[in-house]
């Protein structure tokens, strides 16, 4: 019998380098049990182990080990990682793997323009230099609310589509509707008579722009139950678009403007309305470990960081009366909130508390809906596949509404649904409770 | 310098994987095939500890492409290694020799389910799980429920004739699969059983089921479904030890009654489990039993509480009942996530799989306890203790020089010690690479001769999944031993 032809691979490193590079102790947790496989989108979709969570870990580990060269194609697979955390939750063995996909990413983006693909370059430009930078985030979401308050958006979308060329038409169809006004409220945003405590609100990078509404809504929320409500007008960016990317320059510096903008507002919480954003702040203490003189205060600051459900679930909100909602609702478990924080009973405690409301549970509500960031843009296929299962998913339950708490994942919904001409409405938890609040006699 | 006659070799070789890259490629269609290096790496693993990478990887759709590419392999003269979603415990997927590795993750349609002749066909890469719910629907049930059924396949299944919890009263794969398509190592399509139970004619269905994918690849499977339980009790029985439980399950069967279910968890295990699951095991338990007995209403009231008297006569400090669906699954979540969990508390561990007949169970448990002591690993226990099939799992760090052999040799004692005490070296994970040297502790060499010529019988069966099972085999023949020393030198991620 002839045996195969596989050879050795030559390993021409460097491998990771930097001090981001992932730890063996958190790789070898893994025991390649296959349990994470059933749970991935990526591995759902292609039936491929280096689309699934045990192969990139056998990756990594692979160039940890100086096993095999993180070529571009290699990356690829670490790539196509929605960074959704599913994994994590189906883990018997707690492989903290979103941690060590981010190290992972971070230690070949340490190894320079050189030695990482462009579009990881290109990638960390954008981040660092658009979605960072309010004043140009909002110019660009200005441009985007005259082309759509102008009426062209809808001309371009109705009549005029038929005649734009397929590519221009499919590519405009992902840019979102930019109707209402900014959020561009700071300072004090609410002061209820003997108030409860202080809190206060993570405005962000998007969300205020594309969805004023939630932060409106939570703003009203809070105060209804008693919070003083503040909104350090120095913090900014949360930076978990850049860690997930592996740019942990850009989001320790990101994360040292926060911590102190929230230290100085003296409040006894940080609420966030967004779960990407909620999660890696409370991640902040991991991402400056090595920064002696933050180490310490990042950590007391990521205890102070709740999710808004998290925080209003706590409180004795159903006290305060509540009139009907009287809609079908189903509910998609942001990934990072379920998974990451691990919070899945509070948005239902909320939704199920609200007179009227009508509850449809998805099949999979805490599988991933493609949103993941820049994701949806970066690897738009893939995006696209994960997207068509949740609407199918969606629409099987026959709900009108479909209630998340991240703008990601608000976005992508409200993409797929217009896109499949599906007559459903995204809402935050939040807007729903306050629309209860607010419909009590 | 290099040595210019390797170069050459090498030069050679890199063509030839080319070419059979290429001729893959033209059969099957360039998504169905990997073929790059750091590619081929995500398949040079299954759950063990064995690593091999391929010269490629197909992902076929439909028997005539599994044909297709069986008959591109045996062109170039490549082993051919089939392949489900990989949770195999005993290097059964593993590429040793190299070759072509089948993935049939992508063969993964429910054809059909009958609830009126009760039978189901499948095509090979069914998520044994998700067969089960769809059964559930026409409120029937596919039986064998190994720990790893939300992600392995029905395909792996019937290679390693896969068993569970409930084997204990309704057996394992073999008595569940009626007929296969299988595609033979010279690529041409055969039917082996019927629709029906009892095909006349000499078994070759159940020849083929626990061939660890040696004589031939399953491209479509009818299984036998039946009817669920009209009712079902679970049960959590607490002791001090180990050893008591042990006494505990044999008293529980020999007093006539089966239960569907009897698992044991030791103190290690509960450790592991319980602060993550949160299931509901206490903490300073020696060990905790899990039994389950279904039937009908009637019976099953009688039936639970002829196992809560026995196991309270012999020794249990409590014996609690699931009171809700919800709980019950809270039980078996901690049973079934109990494996995983080890990975939490121990860098490494190794799970073994052998049997031993049930009275010996309390004897050899305190043997393997003994051992593991003696040679200085911790040893966590979760296993079938109704059918006497163990699964220590040793628990070490491979960074620790020395420390993966000496827990291999402990292994190979602990097996040795099922043997001895009139049992067998695998239970249910198969004999795959792991096991093939102790293959001679049970077989005599005229056995494993019989064995061998069934193989040949079949075809170019050296090539189909080459080195599993026999200790023989040219080429494989050197032996378990020198593999063990080569895998050694390459740290690698051990289970």
């Amino acid at each position: 019998m002839t045996t195969g032809y596989s050879g050795p691979i030559t390993f021409r490193g460097p491998g990771f380098v930097g001090e981001d590079a992932p730890a063996l102790t958190d790789l070898q947790n893994c025991i390649h049990c296959g349990f994470c496989l059933p749970t991935c989108p990526t591995y759902i979709a292609t039936g491929q182990e280096l689309e699934s969570p045990r192969g990139r870990l056998h990756l990594i580990r692979g160039v940890l080990d100086g096993k095999v060269e993180p070529t571009d194609s290699l990356l690829g697979h670490l790539d196509l990682c929605l960074q959704c955390r599913a994994c994590e939750t189906a883990c018997p063995s707690g492989v903290p793997y979103g941690r060590i996909m981010e190290d992972a990413r971070a230690s070949i983006m340490d190894r320079g323009v050189t030695g990482r693909p462009f579009g990881w370059t290109l990638r960390s430009f954008v981040l660092r230099h658009i979605v960072a930078r309010p004043k140009v985030l909002a110019t660009i979401f200005g441009l985007g609310r005259i082309y759509t308050r102008s009426g062209l958006q809808s001309i371009i979308r109705g009549p005029l589509g038929r005649v734009l060329p397929e590519k221009l038409r499919t590519l405009e169809s992902y840019a979102p509707v930019v109707g209402k006004s900014a959020y561009r409220d700071r300072g004090t945003l609410a002061r209820p008579v003997d108030a409860k405590g202080r809190v206060a609100l993570l405005t962000g990078c998007v969300h205020g722009e594309l969805y004023p509404e939630v932060h409106h809504a939570t703003v009203r929320v809070l105060d209804r139950l008693g919070f003083e409500v503040v909104a350090p007008p120095e913090q900014g960016c949360c930076g978990a678009l850049h860690s997930h990317a592996g740019d942990a320059e850009a989001a320790r510096d990101l994360a040292r403007i926060n911590i102190e903008a929230f230290e100085h507002a003296q409040v006894d919480y940080v609420l966030v309305n967004a779960a990407g954003c909620g999660a890696a702040m409370k991640e902040y203490g991991r991402l400056l470990r090595h920064d002696p003189a933050f180490a310490k205060r990042a950590e007391h600051f990521a205890e102070r960081v709740q999710d808004i459900t998290e925080f209003v679930a706590a409180q004795p909100f159903a006290d305060v009366p509540l009139g009907p909602v009287s809609e079908d609702v189903t509910i998609q478990d942001a990934c990072h909130l379920a998974h990451a924080q691990k919070i899945r009973s509070a948005p239902r405690q909320i939704l199920n508390a609200i007179p009227g409301l009508r509850m449809h549970e998805l099949d999979t509500p805490d599988r991933c809906c493609g949103a993941a960031g820049l994701y949806s843009m970066v690897q738009a296929d893939m995006s696209r596949q994960v997207l068509a299962a949740k609407l199918e998913d969606v629409a099987h339950t026959g709900a009108s509404i479909i209630a998340t708490s991240n703008p990601g994942c608000s976005m992508q919904l409200e993409n797929g649904f217009r896109r499949s001409g599906m007559r459903v409405r995204v809402q935050h938890v939040v807007e729903l409770l306050d629309a209860s609040y607010r419909a009590a006699r | 310098m290099r040595n210019p006659f390797r170069r050459s070799v090498e030069q050679a070789l890199d063509a030839s994987r080319t070419a059979l890259a290429s001729d893959l490629i033209a059969a099957l269609g360039e998504q169905n095939v990997l073929w790059r290096a750091e590619d081929l790496i995500g398949y040079e693993y299954d759950a063990t500890i064995d690593r091999r990478r391929p010269d490629a990887v197909v992902f076929p759709s439909t028997t005539e492409q599994v044909s297709a590419a069986i008959v591109i392999a045996n062109a170039f003269g490549v082993p051919i290694v089939p392949r489900g979603s990989g949770t195999g415990l005993a290097g059964g997927a593993v590429p040793i020799m190299g070759g072509v590795v089948v993935v049939l993750t992508r063969m993964n349609r429910i054809v059909e389910i009958d609830p009126r002749d009760r039978v189901a066909v499948i095509q090979p890469g069914v998520i044994n799980l998700r067969l089960q719910d769809e059964c559930a629907k026409y409120g029937l049930l596919y039986a064998p429920d190994p720990s790893s059924q939300r992600i392995c396949t029905i395909g792996g299944n019937i290679a390693t004739n896969s068993g569970g919890p409930h084997t204990l009263a309704h057996g394992s794969t073999v008595n569940h699969v009626l007929g296969i398509e299988v595609v033979l190592p010279d690529g041409r399509v055969t039917y082996l059983g019927s629709r029906v139970p009892d095909a006349p004619g000499i078994d070759l269905r159940g020849v083929f089921v626990g061939s660890e994918g040696t004589l031939g690849i399953v491209t479509s499977i009818t299984v036998r479904l039946q009817r669920q339980p009209e009712a079902v009790r679970t049960m959590l029985a607490i002791f001090e030890s180990i050893e008591i439980a042990s006494e505990a399950v044999s008293a529980i069967i020999s007093g006539g009654v089966i239960p569907v279910a009897l698992e044991m968890l030791d103190q290690e295990i509960i450790r592991a489990v319980e602060p993550r699951l949160h299931v509901g095991y206490p903490l300073d338990a020696g060990a905790v039993l899990l039994i389950e007995v279904e039937g009908l209403r009637e019976s099953v009231e009688a039936d639970a509480q002829y196992v809560v008297t026995a196991c309270r006569e012999m020794g249990a400090r409590e014996v609690r009942t699931a009171e809700s669906e919800a709980e019950r699954a809270r039980l078996w979540e901690g049973r079934k996530g109990g494996i995983g969990a080890i990975g939490a508390i121990s860098p490494n561990f190794y799970i073994l799989d052998g049997v031993v007949p049930r009275t010996q169970l309390p004897k050899v448990m305190a043997e393997v306890m003994r051992l593991s002591a003696e040679a200085g690993f911790r040893c966590a226990n979760i296993f079938h203790a109704g059918d006497g099939n163990l699964h220590p799992n040793i628990m070490f760090d491979e960074l620790v020089p020395g420390a993966t052999q000496k827990v291999l040799d402990l292994g190979g004692a602990i097996m040795r010690l099922c043997v001895d005490s009139g049992g067998s070296i695998t239970g249910e994970h198969g004999v795959g690479l792991e096991k093939r040297s102790y293959m001679e502790w049970i077989f005599s060499a005229a056995d494993l001769e019989a064995q061998q010529r069934i193989r040949d019988a079949w075809g170019t069966g050296e090539r189909f999944n080459p080195c599993k099972i026999l200790p023989t085999g040219h080429g494989c023949g050197a032996g378990h031993e020198a593999e063990i020393r080569q895998h050694l030198a390459t740290p690698g991620v051990y289970v």
